[in-house]
């Protein structure tokens, strides 16, 4: 157990100038389970991609058994061992099961040479498949259709695909995050057996106690920074937590008012099958509500069924005492709800449309002038929203697409306002925005509050909710785990509830 | 912005004038004004027909069905055009509003369904051909009022008619395209769909205005053909949503939504039925003019793409 089979030394990528990863060390040991974890954005996607020879690192090294794998492309680093199983299975789904563990190594298999070396061997290939599949001991037929498949059963599929690559490092990224309890334990035994044959697992999960029933060793990413790496062990939950989350909040975010007005939102009960189930909340004028929790928690289906872009179908949700049930993100709107979506590239804006277009498109209406549309009040409205929100472009006629990822997402955020909403939904407003851009966005958040709106702000930057929320509510697989106060969170309390 | 994407936008300005001036020279024939009213008159229902397919390539969809609905159209407005039947007010009517209302089953079928567009006019292309010979008893609707005759025929000083509404039509679309709310939701739709519904923008309304709209410039079509032929033709129309889309692609109506113009259009369509005029002047045979037209919507299209690279 003790030698070393990947070995990752200094690390560094930048994405346009932002550090993504800063002089990362990772050291992988044979037939052991590493854990490695972080929050959203703390570069273990991008370490993956490092690894598997997806993006090339500024500098450092990744040696696979000594040899340095640094500008091997993904074919390349697969043949020499190094295998990941995506959190989003990568199959076809109308070949069989032999057909995709096989794929593109058809010739390989057939053994065929010359001529005939196009020639597929499907009952050579379906035989060794049954011979993998029996060997993992999974009850899969290797002539059944992929699409047939539960995601389970997918996902032994991938680890059988990569066991016949002779993977010596297996990459796993949260496994688990769509599966249930009973197929877990069929993965975590396949996961033993194959530590037993001496296979290296790089674990990637959200899920604390799945990490201290199947690690041996955790390392921890923050920030793009190497933080450390312990035994589990040594560990315990608290103490993984705060090596994960341990960073002060400096003085980024404007100081809170705490003057609450009357209730703008209330919601009772609300659920919708198979997403999140009874979410009960309120939001003042004035006020703030962080929506914490990790990806996939159920913030944004919650979000995205209030503003009537989905369906549900338990509870109520009231608008200043009185129902709504918007079918439609009109009716939404009409209802002065507005939302600015995590997508901003899907749901934000229309790319190739000007500035002033985009602007104004939720609030056309106010720029009716006997059937056609007045130019003059849209022109002054987009100049005034650009002033007040200080958007650079080079003008109203830009095409937002040509703007700075903070800009854009403040073209998103002038829509909003212009359809004068009275409840605000911010889902996860800083998102690919640089520094500068962030401290603008929150003093704009604060100040809307303070123009007597309720703002509820989905975040996976636990800095961002506890710097900004006036209470915060805490998600956890589509269930409310925790209402908080300002007063009663912290990074290490929020996480708590975050995954329990 | 640079110097390619430019040369995209206008390119097709550029090539349209560049073509005229070399046939100006070449051809002495061309610049004859009898002979830019033949290219007019020529143009004028493929050009109506553009006008419609273009609202709807804007919003990222298509229609296969414009051809069919010219037949369908071009019967029913026949058998009300008899001399000493009806008023001509109601030939029209009938024309007209069989053409909405097949635009508005398209718009009603696309919108409900989640169907492709493409499959959906597809399929009433084939059902637009069958209504029209149900219609007719599979013959052609033929003795025509000099009335309706008169508006594919006719002309006002010398100016043939067809032109006059060719005009009118290209006038009245660039203001709905370009000076109403619902020609903006059309280029939002087409742009990104997700993102004009999530900005309140009722997406299926905009559909099925579009097709209706398409319908209805269909049947203009239609009506126009049957005039200028004098019968109502059952197997007229066939082929005709494809020169629409060529002249709609030519003048740089992107076929993945959200841009496009009238304008463009307009020179596609023209640019179509100069280049077969002219190839007439010159007695090319029509074998080689489809080869022609061909490689110029190619051309054209491979010109939008250099212009969309950033």
């Amino acid at each position: 157990m003790s030698d070393s089979i990947l070995r990752v030394k200094e690390i560094s990528k930048s994405f346009s100038g932002v550090k993504a990863l800063d002089n990362i060390h990772f050291d992988l040991k044979k037939g052991e389970v590493h854990a490695l974890m972080g929050e959203n954005g703390a570069g273990k996607s991008t370490f993956m991609k490092i690894l598997i020879g997806l993006i090339t690192p500024d500098s450092g090294e990744v040696l696979l058994e000594g040899e340095n794998l640094i500008g091997c492309n993904v074919n390349e680093t697969l043949k020499k061992g190094i295998s990941m199983i995506h959190q989003e299975i990568l199959i076809v789904p109308e070949l069989t099961v032999a057909q995709n563990i096989f794929l593109g190594r058809e010739r390989e298999v057939s053994g065929k040479k010359g001529l005939l070396s196009g020639w597929l061997n499907d009952s050579e290939i379906n035989r060794q498949a049954a011979a993998l599949l029996d060997k993992m001991g999974v009850n899969i037929a290797p002539k059944a259709k992929m699409k047939h498949l539960s995601v389970a059963q997918m996902q032994m599929v991938e680890i059988a695909k990569a066991i016949s690559n002779n993977a010596k490092v297996i990459i796993m990224d949260e496994p688990t995050s769509a599966i249930s309890d009973k197929e877990v334990g069929t993965l975590f035994q396949i996961i033993r057996d194959l530590k037993a044959q001496g296979v290296s697992i790089i674990y990637i999960s959200h899920k604390m106690d799945e990490i201290f029933q199947v690690s041996d060793t955790i390392s921890v990413l923050r920030d793009g920074k190497y933080i450390g790496t312990k035994n589990a062990a040594e560990l315990d939950q608290n103490a993984l937590i705060a090596m994960m989350v341990g960073r002060e909040i400096d003085q980024m975010f404007p100081v809170a008012t705490q003057v609450f007005g009357q209730e703008l939102l209330s919601v009772k009960n609300m659920g919708r099958a198979g997403k999140f189930s009874n979410i009960s909340f309120n939001v003042k004028s004035g006020e703030i509500l962080g929506l914490a929790g990790l990806m996939g928690a159920g913030r944004t289906e919650i979000a995205r069924a209030i503003f009537g872009l989905d369906p549900w179908d338990e509870g109520e949700i009231n608008i200043k005492q009185s129902p709504l049930h918007a079918r439609t993100p009109r009716e939404a709107i009409d209802h002065g709800i507005g939302y600015v979506s995590e997508d901003r590239k899907g749901l934000g804006f229309i790319p190739r449309m000007s500035v002033k277009d985009n602007i104004t498109l939720s609030s056309m209406n106010n720029h009716r002038k006997g059937g056609f549309i007045d130019t003059h009040s849209e022109q002054s409205v987009t100049e005034k929203m650009i002033a007040d929100l200080k958007i650079k472009t080079a003008g109203t006629g830009q095409h937002v697409t040509y703007l700075s990822g903070g800009n854009q997402q403040k073209v998103v955020i002038g829509k909003v306002l212009l359809a004068s909403p009275e409840i605000i939904i911010l889902d996860e407003p800083t998102r690919g925005v640089d520094v500068g851009a962030k401290f603008e966005i929150y003093k704009l958040i604060r100040s809307l509050a303070d123009q007597g709106m309720a703002i509820i702000m989905i975040s996976s930057e636990l800095p961002e909710i506890l710097g900004l929320s006036d209470r915060i509510l805490v998600l956890s697989k589509g269930k409310q785990t925790a209402l908080l106060t300002r007063a009663e969170a912290t990074q290490e309390v929020i996480m708590r509830y975050a995954v329990a | 912005m640079n110097r390619f994407s430019k040369l995209g936008q206008y390119g097709i300005f550029l090539a349209f004038a560049l073509i005229c001036l070399v046939l100006a020279f070449s051809t002495p024939k061309f610049f004859t004004i009898s002979n830019l009213l033949i290219i007019g008159n020529q143009v004028s229902i493929n050009a109506l027909l553009a006008f419609g397919v273009t609202f709807v390539i804007i919003t990222g969809g298509i229609d296969l069905s414009l051809g069919s609905m010219v037949a369908v159209t071009g019967v029913a407005a026949a058998s009300f055009a008899h001399p000493d039947t009806y008023p001509l007010i109601v030939p029209l009517l009938v024309g007209l509003g069989v053409g909405s209302a097949m635009g508005a089953f398209n718009g009603l079928v696309i919108t409900q369904s989640k169907v492709p567009p493409f499959i959906v006019t597809l399929g009433t292309m084939t059902i637009g051909r069958g209504l029209a010979l149900i219609l007719s008893k599979g013959r052609p609707v033929s003795n025509l009022s000099d009335e309706f005759n008169f508006i594919g025929g006719g002309n006002i000083a010398g100016v043939p008619f067809p032109i006059i509404i060719l005009l009118i039509a290209f006038a009245v679309c660039s203001v709905v395209l370009n000076k109403t709310i619902l020609g903006r939701y059309m280029y939002a739709v087409g742009g990104n769909e997700p993102a004009a519904r999530a900005s309140g923008i009722r997406v299926s309304r905009v559909k099925m205005w579009v097709y209706t709209i398409c319908g209805l410039l269909s049947a203009l079509g239609g009506i126009l053909l049957t005039s200028r032929i004098t019968t109502g033709q059952p197997n007229a129309g066939a082929g005709f949503e494809l020169d629409a889309i060529a002249a709609a692609i030519i003048g740089g109506t992107s076929t993945s939504g959200g841009t496009g113009t009238m304008t463009g259009t307009l020179i596609g369509a023209l640019l179509i039925g100069v280049i077969s005029n002219s190839l007439d002047l010159l007695n090319v045979t029509s074998y080689y003019q489809q080869v022609v037209m061909g490689v110029i919507i190619i051309g054209a299209v491979v010109l939008d793409g250099v212009g969309k690279k950033d």
